[in-house]
């Protein structure tokens, strides 16, 4: 790689690696929604990264209320994760119920409406909030970064979003395979006739899921707002992406979208800084294509006789 | 206890369950027998609310299940072992039998379950795929059982199961009756296991009860010969 020193290759590839972190970390946000409800109700929700969005408009509004209280802002910063998730919780608990829940079974449908209320969402946000996109300040301690040797730089707000995904991760696990919640989420999942005879609510199950997803979602959106601003169309950027990783990751595997959304971003950043974005972008697609040809099933598919 | 009456099922505009009318007590095994495709099956999905009855009605101690979504028939007291068995495969073993315990207060599996079961406490931590077809089977009646059910459906348990596991099933369904005092509704093709554990034995055909008798003094010829093909 010509003009670069073996020193300045590694911190290259340290600070783009870092960068891709905090990229792999509001994707990951992002996937384990999209995943667990794709995964449950073959529903593809192209409205999910208007959710995201719904939880980056909160944590706004949130830090706009508390602005001019003492430690207002880092109030707000703390604050804006259970506000975000909650009104994305809430949006997903009303849409399924308005739409969705009419639409399962016939996945094609659900693409197409779900697309519309996208749209329709971000005209919502355009029409309430402006075109402009608006941003939350940051407090003093997530701003700076930390310097290990004088050419590397990696951004603490980024530290903190990597830590939020730690904690959801474990979060969205223990729920998944530790609760009650989960248990009937993967029953759901595996069989939903079969989990309706052993009686299992499925309907109130869907319901749950597609809400929970959603706040995750709206957990994304508040991580969001600490790396960039936030407009209307903020969320349709990300949800081509999120599908990859989902796609790539196989639907249902909480550890294979773990290493797809990690694989994306780290290719994505990395590749990003010798070649440009598009052409990235391109190489990333390509190898997914390939190895979603040699593993139709995704990265992992769960070891069991059907 | 159960009282089925006049249960119609159809298929789109096709009716394949042509009126059915049956009741059974507490303690006490019903078989229904029947070829391949004569409805036994289809039957079956209608009384636990996967397949929606056109008409008739399925009643449970007094009350009406007809119309209610599965989940609130078991709650009702239903509980159901469908053909094929139908466990979750990625799901433990104690994970699958966990997921029984939605209608029942308890969230702890009985230690009686294992009694009746002892493979299944030894296989407890494997995923409920990987087992043999006759485990999967006693692992279906589990899952069924700690839901703690007045009427226990069977839609052909012995299907694809080797001669002595079938035995050892037939056991534990006559345990089960005698321990829980609970009706059980069996479908069967065989003759042997029937007579085992049936008090009454019904024969089906193209979607109709054609013939009834007590299962202790039942014409196994005659019976054997609605069977042949």
């Amino acid at each position: 790689m010509g003009g670069f020193s073996a020193q300045d290759l590694t911190a290259i590839f340290v600070m783009q690696g870092f960068a891709g972190l905090s990229f792999f970390s509001v994707l990951l946000l992002m996937a384990l929604g999209l995943a667990i409800i794709y995964g449950q109700m073959r529903v593809i929700n192209m409205a999910h990264g208007e959710f995201m969005v719904i939880g980056a408009y909160a944590s706004y509004l949130l830090s706009g209320a508390l602005r001019h209280l003492p430690a207002g802002t880092d109030i707000a910063v703390l604050l804006a994760i259970p506000v975000a998730f909650l009104a994305a919780f809430v949006a997903g608990y009303l849409i399924e119920w308005l739409l969705i829940r009419h639409l399962y079974h016939r996945p094609l449908d659900t693409l197409l409406a779900t697309w519309g209320l996208a749209l329709i969402m971000q005209q919502g946000f355009r029409s309430a909030f402006g075109a402009r996109e608006v941003s939350v300040p940051v407090p003093d301690w997530l701003r700076g970064s930390y310097r290990p040797t004088m050419i590397i730089d990696i951004p603490l707000n980024g530290l903190a979003i990597m830590l939020l995904t730690v904690l959801v991760t474990a979060a969205v696990w223990w729920f998944l395979y530790r609760s009650r919640w989960g248990l009937r989420v993967r029953c759901t999942t595996a069989n939903r006739e079969m989990s309706g005879a052993v009686g299992i609510n499925t309907k109130r199950v869907d319901r749950m899921t597609f809400a929970i997803g959603c706040g995750i979602a709206g957990i994304a959106g508040a991580a969001f707002t600490t790396i960039s601003s936030t407009g209307p169309t903020s969320g349709s950027l990300y949800i081509v992406d999120t599908f990859l990783v989902v796609v790539f990751g196989g639907a249902g595997s909480l550890i294979g979208t773990i290493a797809s959304a990690f694989s994306i971003a780290q290719a994505q950043s990395v590749m990003e800084f010798f070649m440009g974005g598009s052409m990235a972008k391109v190489l990333t697609l390509l190898t997914v294509i390939v190895i979603l040809l040699l593993r139709p099933e995704g990265l992992v598919a769960s070891k069991v006789r059907r | 206890m159960l009282e089925v009456r006049d249960l119609r099922v159809s298929y789109g505009q096709s009716e394949v369950i042509h009126g059915i009318d049956f009741s059974t007590a507490a303690d006490e095994t019903l078989a229904i027998m029947g070829r391949n495709g004569m409805g036994k099956t289809t039957l079956f999905k209608s009384l636990i609310g996967i397949l929606p009855a056109s008409s008739g009605s399925i009643v449970l101690d007094g009350r009406e299940l007809n119309e209610l979504p599965s989940h609130e028939r078991v709650a009702a007291g239903l509980a159901y072992v469908p053909q094929g068995r139908m466990i979750f495969p990625s799901l433990t073993v104690m994970e699958n039998i966990e997921s029984g315990l939605e209608t029942v207060k308890t969230k702890k599996v009985p230690d009686e379950i294992f009694e009746l079961f002892p493979v299944l406490r030894d296989m407890r931590g494997r995923k409920g795929g990987n087992l043999s077809g006759g485990q999967q089977q006693q692992l279906a009646i589990a899952r069924a059982l700690v839901s703690e059910p007045k009427v226990l459906l069977l839609d052909e348990p012995t299907e694809g199961i080797q001669p002595s596991i079938i035995k050892d099933i037939a056991h534990t369904l006559n345990e089960i009756r005698r321990l829980k005092k609970i009706s059980i509704v069996v479908s069967e093709q065989v003759l042997s296991f029937t007579m085992s554990i049936a008090d009454r034995l019904v024969v089906i055909e193209k979607g109709k009860f054609i013939h009834e008798e007590e299962g202790k003094s039942a014409n196994q010829e005659k019976i054997a010969s609605y069977l042949s093909v």
